[in-house]
Order: C-alpha cells, then sequence, then structure tokens
C-alpha cells in the first residue's frame, strides 16, 4: 500500500474524511454530553466526596469502618450472592426458553416473544408487590399447595433470600433471553445441516456447533443480568424481609440513620469497583468485546 | 443586545410570578390513615379557621427534610415528625426555634413541647397479636414476646434500633423503671442486643414501615409483632385479627416543627399556634387512637369517657407504660443504630 504514490485528490479527500468524522462527533455530541453531565460528573464527585470526613477534610475513615464493621463485608457478601445466584437461575430458565423460541417458526417465535416482554411493560414494583401477595403465608401458592395436599404447613417462600431470587428472577429474564435469543437467530443452520451430514446426532451438533455460536449472546445476557443485579433496591427490601440487605439497601440506611454522603458514597465506589475488577476477570475468561458488540 | 432582553424580561417575570403561584403553607406528614386524620381534624379546620391556602404532602421521615435544607431547596413549612427524630434534627440545625409566648403550651403533658417541636398527638409501641393464632390468650409481656414455647409462631420486629432495644432488656428481666440506666451504663446496648439476636430465627419479617406493619398482620402474615397501636386500631376496625396490650408498651409522641429557612416561617408559626388548641386535638382522636398532649382536650367533653380509656396518654394507660427518653436517643442513637445494623446483617 505504502509503495502506491498520493493521488492528485488526496488531501482534497483527507479533509472530506476530516468533516465527516467531524459530522459524526457533532451528532454523536448530545449523547456524549448527556453521559458526561448525568454520569461522568455524578459519580466523579461521590468519588470525592468518599475521600473527605464529616468534617470536610481528607480522610480514609469510611473506607477504615467498611474494613472493620464485619456488617459490610456481609453486606457486600450477600449482593453478590443474590446477584450470582439470580444470573445462575436465569441462565438456567432462559437459555432453553429462548432455545424454543429460536426454533419457533418467525411468527410464531414473534407472538411467544410477546409473552417474555409483557412483564417489561409493567412497573417493577408493581411485579415485586404481586410476588409478596401471592407468596405470602396466606397467599396463593400457599392456600393451593394446601388445598391440594402437596404441603400441610404454610411454606416459608417470601421475606427471604427464596422470595428475594424469585422476584429478581422475574424481573431479569428477558434481559437474557433477549440477546441469547438474538444471537441464536443469527446462527446458520447450514452449520448443523453440515454437522449432521459428518455424521453428528442431533445432541452432538448442538453441544458442538449451536451452543458455542450461541455464546457470545449468553456471556452478554449474563453479564447484563449480573451488572443489573448488583445495583437492586426494591426488590430485596420488599420480598428480603428485611434480611436479604443488599449494597443499595445498606446506602440507603446509612443516608436515613447517619446522613452521610461520604460514608454512603465510599459504599458505591467499592461496589463499581468490585464490579469493574470482576468485569476485568471476565473479560480475561472471554472475549468481551465480541459479547458487548464492540470491535471485531 | 435587543432580542436577547426579551427571553431576560420573561424570566424574570416567571420568577416573580413564582412565589405569587405558591401555597400560603405547606405541610408534610407521613401519608395513610394519620395523615388522613390529621387532614379531617387539624390541617384543613385550622387553615379554614386562618383563612390561608394549604397544601398537603407526604414523606418518609426527616431524612427527607434533611436532605432539602442542605440543598437549600426548602419548600416545606411544617413537618410532623417523631419527637426522637426531631430532637436530634433540631440539635442538627435543621429546624426553627419555636415560640412558645405564641403558641400556648401550659396545659401539654410534661415534655411534650420541645424547643424545636411541639407535641400533637401521643403514641404507644405497643405489642400486638393475631387473635386468630392465640385467641383470647394472646401474650401480654415482652418476656411473653420472647418465650417461643409458650406462644409458638412467627414474629416481626422493627428493622431499626428506634423503639428496639427496651423490650429486649424488660424481656430479659430489666424492670420498667430501671431500662434508660441499664440502657446507658457500658454493656446496656450490647444486652439488648444479644437478647434480639436470641429470638432472630423466630423473627420472620424486620419491618421498615408503619403501613408494612399494619399490612403484615391484616394479611396474618406474622402471628406477633410490635408495632403503633392506632395502625392496629385502624385495621382491627377494617375486620383484622389484631389484639394489642399496653402493658410495657413505649410511650411516646409525635409532633409539629417548622423548616429551617421555611418559605412562610410566621404563617407557620401562627398555624401551629392554632393546632395545639384543645378542640383540634380532641377532634383528631375520632380519626385514630392516638391520645392529645393538650389535657385541656379532655375537659372539653368531645372525647367519649369510654373511647378515652383506648387512647395511650389515658392515665390507666400510661401507668402502665415506658416513656420513651429522648435524651438517651440524642446521646446514643448512632451507636446504638449502628449496632442494631451489626446485628440484622449477621
Amino acid at each position: 500500500m505504502t509503495a502506491i504514490a498520493e493521488r492528485p485528490n488526496a488531501a482534497g479527500l483527507r479533509r472530506d474524511a476530516f468533516l465527516e468524522r467531524l459530522a459524526l462527533f457533532g451528532l454523536g455530541s448530545p449523547a456524549l454530553l448527556l453521559v458526561l453531565v448525568a454520569m461522568v460528573l455524578p459519580v466523579g464527585w461521590l468519588f470525592w466526596l468518599s475521600f473527605l470526613a464529616d468534617d470536610g477534610s481528607p480522610s480514609l475513615e469510611h473506607y477504615r469502618r467498611m474494613w472493620q464493621e464485619p456488617s459490610y463485608g456481609r453486606t457486600f457478601f450477600v449482593t453478590f450472592q443474590v446477584s450470582l445466584l439470580t444470573t445462575g437461575i436465569c441462565i438456567v430458565v432462559g437459555y432453553p426458553l429462548a432455545y424454543v423460541l429460536s426454533q419457533l417458526p418467525r411468527r410464531a417465535a414473534n407472538l411467544a416473544m410477546i409473552g417474555v416482554l409483557l412483564p417489561f411493560w409493567t412497573s417493577l414494583l408493581v411485579r415485586t408487590y404481586a410476588w409478596l401477595v401471592l407468596l405470602q403465608r396466606q397467599g396463593l401458592v400457599n392456600q393451593w399447595g394446601i388445598e391440594l395436599g402437596l404441603w400441610s404447613e404454610p411454606l416459608a417462600l417470601v421475606h427471604n433470600l427464596q422470595g428475594t431470587l424469585v422476584g429478581m428472577v422475574h424481573i431479569m429474564l428477558p434481559f437474557l433471553i433477549l440477546p441469547v435469543y438474538g444471537s441464536m437467530r443469527a446462527i446458520d443452520r447450514d452449520y448443523l445441516k453440515a454437522a449432521a451430514n459428518l455424521g453428528a446426532g442431533p445432541v452432538g451438533a448442538f453441544w458442538k456447533v449451536f451452543f458455542p455460536l450461541s455464546l457470545p449472546g449468553l456471556f452478554g445476557g449474563a453479564l447484563i443480568v449480573f451488572i443489573l443485579c448488583l445495583g437492586f433496591y426494591v426488590t430485596p427490601a420488599v420480598l428480603g424481609g428485611g434480611r436479604v440487605i443488599m449494597v443499595s439497601n445498606r446506602i440507603a440506611t446509612d443516608i436515613e440513620l447517619f446522613f452521610n454522603w461520604g460514608a454512603a458514597s465510599a459504599l458505591g465506589v467499592v461496589l463499581l469497583g468490585l464490579t469493574l475488577a470482576l468485569l476485568y476477570v471476565a473479560s480475561r475468561l472471554v472475549r468481551l468485546d465480541r459479547v458487548l458488540g464492540g470491535g471485531h | 443586545m435587543r432580542n436577547r432582553a426579551i427571553p431576560a424580561a420573561t424570566i424574570a417575570v416567571l420568577l416573580a410570578a413564582g412565589p405569587a403561584l405558591a401555597q400560603d403553607l405547606t405541610v408534610v406528614s407521613f401519608g395513610g390513615a394519620y395523615q388522613a386524620g390529621q387532614s379531617k381534624a387539624l390541617f384543613q379546620p385550622a387553615a379554614a379557621a386562618m383563612g390561608i391556602k394549604l397544601k398537603e404532602e407526604t414523606y418518609t421521615g426527616i431524612a427527607d427534610l434533611r436532605l432539602k435544607v442542605r440543598a437549600n431547596a426548602v419548600t416545606w413549612d411544617i413537618v410532623t415528625s417523631g419527637s426522637g427524630s426531631a430532637a436530634r434534627a433540631g440539635a442538627e440545625g435543621i429546624l426553627e426555634k419555636l415560640d412558645y409566648k405564641l403558641i400556648d403550651v401550659s396545659s401539654f403533658l410534661p415534655g411534650t413541647a420541645q424547643e424545636y417541636c411541639v407535641g400533637g398527638d401521643v403514641f404507644s409501641t405497643v405489642l400486638a397479636w393475631n387473635t386468630k393464632t392465640y385467641g383470647d390468650k394472646g401474650p401480654q409481656s415482652w418476656a411473653d414476646f420472647w418465650d417461643v414455647k409458650k406462644f409458638p409462631g412467627k414474629r416481626s420486629y422493627r428493622n431499626g434500633v428506634a423503639g428496639s432495644l427496651e423490650p429486649a432488656l424488660m424481656a430479659d428481666g430489666v424492670p420498667m423503671d430501671k431500662v434508660y440506666a441499664t440502657l446507658s451504663a457500658p454493656g446496656g446496648i450490647e444486652r439488648a442486643i444479644r437478647k434480639i439476636k436470641e429470638l432472630k430465627p423466630h423473627i420472620a419479617v424486620w419491618w421498615s414501615s408503619g403501613a408494612q406493619h399494619a399490612q403484615l398482620m391484616k394479611d396474618g402474615e406474622v402471628d406477633m409483632i410490635n408495632g403503633w397501636n392506632g395502625r392496629f386500631d385502624v385495621i382491627a376496625k377494617d375486620g383484622a385479627k389484631v389484639a394489642y396490650t399496653f402493658n410495657q408498651a413505649l410511650l411516646d409522641y409525635d409532633c409539629y416543627a417548622i423548616a429551617k429557612g421555611a418559605p412562610n416561617k410566621d404563617r407557620a408559626m401562627k398555624f401551629l399556634a392554632e393546632i395545639s388548641k384543645p378542640q383540634y386535638q380532641a377532634e383528631f382522636t375520632k380519626y385514630i387512637t392516638y391520645g392529645p398532649t393538650n389535657k385541656k382536650a379532655y375537659d372539653l367533653g368531645t372525647i367519649d369517657a369510654e373511647y378515652a380509656k383506648k387512647l395511650p396518654s389515658h392515665p390507666d394507660n400510661a401507668a402502665r407504660q415506658l416513656p420513651v427518653d429522648l435524651a438517651w436517643y440524642i446521646q446514643n442513637e448512632a451507636k446504638a443504630a449502628a449496632a442494631y445494623q451489626n446485628m440484622l446483617t449477621e
């Protein structure tokens, strides 16, 4: 390439290319500005606050307290535990569903997709309270279970970890199904035919060909679910019975009780740090850029 | 330059119109059956008597006001608050000092008119139980609440420290009049928390709001709970299977304060003077079983003698209760709250 002599209009082309890039940047600038104003500045401000003591002098006391008080460590543990469990259940439930949908004819799949998306259009708060009504001691599930003779004493289905997981999986499921379904639809059926042609049975073709090709969608979906779970507030507050205390709930209590922006900010910073560290580890294991759609 | 002058003028007009559009007075309270009663018995009649336009809002607690004061965006004049939060908020500087030359508290119960907050109603944190589970033989003391052999069943307890340590000490055998002395002594808070930890496996729900704890009893989700007496009377009227006792209950009061930097401070002060009059307080008891802080309310003859026996501040009931010690909370709440949080996450 370098050997080719410069064309006479090269300068003009370069200028045009520059202008085009500038125009594109101009189009993107409202979004960039929004990210800057709504994301970078507030997060930066919280970061700054987390290093200030109550009297405004620089200090690490908020981080030290988090280290010394065992309850903070447990809060982080619960946050990651709940998020991981939710993600795991979403994968186990969502992947087969996405597979079934991807095998349906387009029209039927679109109809079924409405079923997946329908809960999306209902407020998160409403869905959370609906679960509370269904799962409580005198709720529908316990009533039916006892009437059908499946169990004799009301089960503790809510106000605990299980209840929280039910609510969170229900809310998170579409976030997993959509990307998985998208990547499954994009798989060329000819690959499967080729595999069959080479002697693979349906199971072998699935595991050796289909499954690996669907992985980017699965990783993407799982990552979105996991990260969204880390910030959950309403669902654990309502369905956890005060026992499932995640970082967001802890931030709310700290603000209410102590009105301490610094302490709350430090919690946010640590959660952000841990999440980024986890993303980094995940990116070592899988090609994140492919999952998230950037790069080639 | 000329074309710029027009928007500037428009903005100036809009800014000038702002205050004119505002309400004469804004009050904020906790919503639910409680605020509905306040509105009908106190706020609206008092506003009508003063000839002002009143706006009501709801909030979750003094933390919301703190945010507004710190952000210099105070839109509320009067806030309803628990006595303890108000005392702390006053010490912190987010409330205006009250003018007791204007507000007549000469006939108030002792201690119910603080520097920053004037008492509105007296309530109790009681032990309540499901009458379907226990029939007539409900628990009568905090020791019973802790006794899971004699009274099997699911418990619910508050997820915050306010009013949570005192019952634990009484269950642990501390006499009612020694509770705050024990809590103030070294190891007192730890002793109470140890006792709660003991009951933890039997606590199905840690409740966080008045609406929630009423719902838990109404739905039969738990068999026993600590909570605010008025809320239980409201759901009992709706047919909920719930009863409670004033035995060893915590006697406390709600009060009215003026937000620091309130837009209508002087009018707010006059409004507080108005709603502190006995006739308003007597009327309020009809909506929820919270007693008056103004003793004269009983002399008006508008509170039925039978009904008065159900109110927390009735002498027979008050004698069986422990008055909440605000001074203890001002001094120890932050420390106790941290220990309580630790216990909850364990």
